[in-house]
């Protein structure tokens, strides 16, 4: 049996039988990350010795009856924008290059009562801002499916570490789909969790109004486990929402009968590629043949999404990030002349290009003169998309679509072009303006073998229908 | 809109960011195409809406006035780039 094989919840499992340590778990995947990293590059830290120590205490415990969750023991990776007390924690930034955070997020904590064991911090582009993970300054993640490719971005290295069998689960953050492309990228599974579903205490703002933690996974079943843990109110952060139910496994039945799903007809029109497109239209088939009732529909505004979202993200990145000045954590430079030199320095050197031109956008959209025309008018074109998505789901349960509008580009394709890796993000990026669910799960390849990546998306907190839809689909191509 | 050497010195100036002119001339480029699309906005009429900061109501958290978060000055000390005796070191700022 190869372990690697498994999904986290059949590991987790076989674990709490007995039939798989936790040490042998860990070591099976430090060997993979040790034997595949030079190639794939997931990975900023590796944390070896602390796993092999956490799986020591993991394995007491389960015997103990002191960890119970199904997925205790399950070697696991988090986005390196995401603190762990101690363990270095870079954004993949110059500028955090050493910083060690002093606490742990709350997603972080959660993870570690439940029994799961952190492998490492996986690369992301820098402060999150890319669509590639080729912003890192600790260069690159390669595509595990086609290592001439990126992997996606934000979450590139988490969403690679799970295609690449380093890691059974990561943990990514979805600002405009972050964890979402990566995943589609990658051909594997990531759910960004309604707004306030999960905790952000701990997580490095990059646009606080849009920021999600979510899962990663093999399967529809291990995201839905892995959210069941990371969700819930934290008094630490005030836009979490408490729920009564977190349970998400119970979720995922095999049955969309009379399921109403609605394709916005924005979603398929100029700009997607035609190979994604069959995909996801025969995708939509086949969940009608299930019983769902499927149709195209007008959603508003679908192609103001993306001006509204890169302004009001830059803006918000622009505020989050001025607390980088060289004082109390993180990089400084080291010639300097007086406190405002430093501050400029410090911040040119240790800042990559992309997050400097995000953060100078949201200065110029903040700027008096140009406040109302670019961020006013932003936040008024996020009231009408959310107005659109709030009609739509008068009619259906579920909207449908792909979640990005090709498969994984090369390398160093859209690196030079900013504006045009922006437009990438057509189909994901409203989803953050109006703060709802969304899952990508694979749903086919296309001609050079590439993944295609579905995307589902949810009324608010309503992950439980994305869920079952979702699995409900990946049951049927089994 | 026209972005000119002058605005992009400004930009730079609220980012505190130090821009060469290669730098400046890359981002004057840049930002031009980028504003330029986001002007496409102004094509979608949003009548009367009033800005929308937040799409979920939010509602302050209170709690009890009591400190909860224990001494933590000499691990929040240990990122700092010159600390000494309990404080952040910074360059001179007052004559």
């Amino acid at each position: 049996m190869e372990i690697t094989k498994l999904t986290a919840l059949e590991l987790g499992r076989k674990i709490q039988a007995g039939e798989i340590s936790v040490e042998e778990a860990v070591r099976t995947q430090l060997d993979m990350i040790r034997e595949r990293e030079g190639e794939y590059h997931c990975y900023i830290t590796v944390l070896e010795e602390e796993a092999l120590a956490c799986a020591k205490k993991v394995q007491e415990g389960i015997r103990t009856g002191e960890y119970t969750s199904p997925l205790a023991g399950v070697p696991i990776a988090v986005k390196d924008n995401i603190c762990t007390e101690g363990i270095r924690t870079t954004c993949a930034s110059k500028i955090l290059e050493n910083f060690k955070p002093p606490y742990n997020a709350t997603v972080v904590k959660k993870l570690d009562a439940a029994g799961m064991i952190v492998l490492g911090k996986t690369n992301m582009d820098e402060f999150a801002m890319g669509s590639t993970t080729e912003t890192s300054y600790f260069g690159a993640t390669k595509n595990p499916r086609d290592i001439t490719r990126v992997p996606g971005g934000s979450s590139g290295g988490s969403a690679a570490a799970v295609a690449a069998g380093e890691a059974f689960l990561a943990l990514g953050s979805d600002t405009g789909g972050s964890i979402r492309q990566p995943s589609a990228f990658c051909g594997v599974v990531g759910i960004k969790p309604t707004y306030g579903t999960v905790s952000r205490y701990g997580l490095i703002a990059y646009a606080s109004s849009l920021d999600q933690i979510g899962p990663i996974g093999k399967d529809v079943a291990d995201c839905a486990a892995m959210l069941s843990v990371i969700a819930g109110g934290d008094i630490k952060d005030s836009t979490s929402v408490q729920q009564k139910e977190f349970s998400y496994l119970g979720a995922l039945a095999d049955d969309i009968s009379g399921m109403r799903i609605g394709i916005p007809r924005g979603y398929l029109g100029k700009g997607l590629d035609d190979e994604v497109r069959s995909a996801v239209l025969s995708a939509a088939d086949l969940l009608r043949k299930r019983g769902a009732m499927v149709e195209e529909f007008d959603l508003e505004a679908v192609d103001y999404a993306i001006p509204a979202y890169y302004v009001i993200a830059c803006a918000e990145a622009s505020s989050n990030l001025s607390r980088y000045d060289g004082v109390k954590y993180g990089f400084r430079t080291e010639d300097y002349e007086g406190l405002e030199e430093m501050y400029r320095r410090t911040r040119t050197e240790g800042f990559g290009e992309e997050t400097k031109r995000r953060m100078m956008i949201g200065a110029f959209v903040l700027s008096s003169g140009y406040y109302d025309a670019y961020y006013n008018k932003a936040l008024k074109v996020k009231a009408v998309i959310k107005r659109g998505f709030d009609r739509a789901f008068e009619k259906y349960d579920l909207i449908l679509g792909p979640t990005a509008p090709t498969t994984a580009l090369k390398l160093g394709e859209n690196l030079s072009d900013p504006l045009k890796m922006y437009l990438g993000d057509i189909y994901t990026v409203s989803v953050n303006l109006a703060g709802l669910p969304a899952i990508s799960l694979p749903c086919g390849r296309d001609k050079a073998g590439l993944p295609v990546g579905l995307q589902l998306i949810g009324k608010p907190f309503g992950e439980r229908e994305i869920l079952r839809a979702a699995y409900c689909f990946e049951q049927s191509i089994k | 809109m026209e972005i000119t050497d002058g605005i992009i010195a400004y930009v730079a100036a609220l980012a505190k960011l130090e821009l060469d002119k290669g730098a400046a001339e890359k981002a004057k480029e840049d930002l031009s195409k980028i504003l330029e699309y986001m002007d496409t906005m102004n094509g979608l009429d949003t009548g009367e809406l009033e800005p929308m900061s937040h799409v979920f109501p939010l509602t302050n958290v209170f709690r009890e006035d009591v400190v909860t978060n224990k001494e933590e000055t000499e691990s929040l000390l240990l990122n700092a780039p010159r600390s000494k005796e309990g404080q952040f070191i910074v360059p001179k700022t007052v004559g």
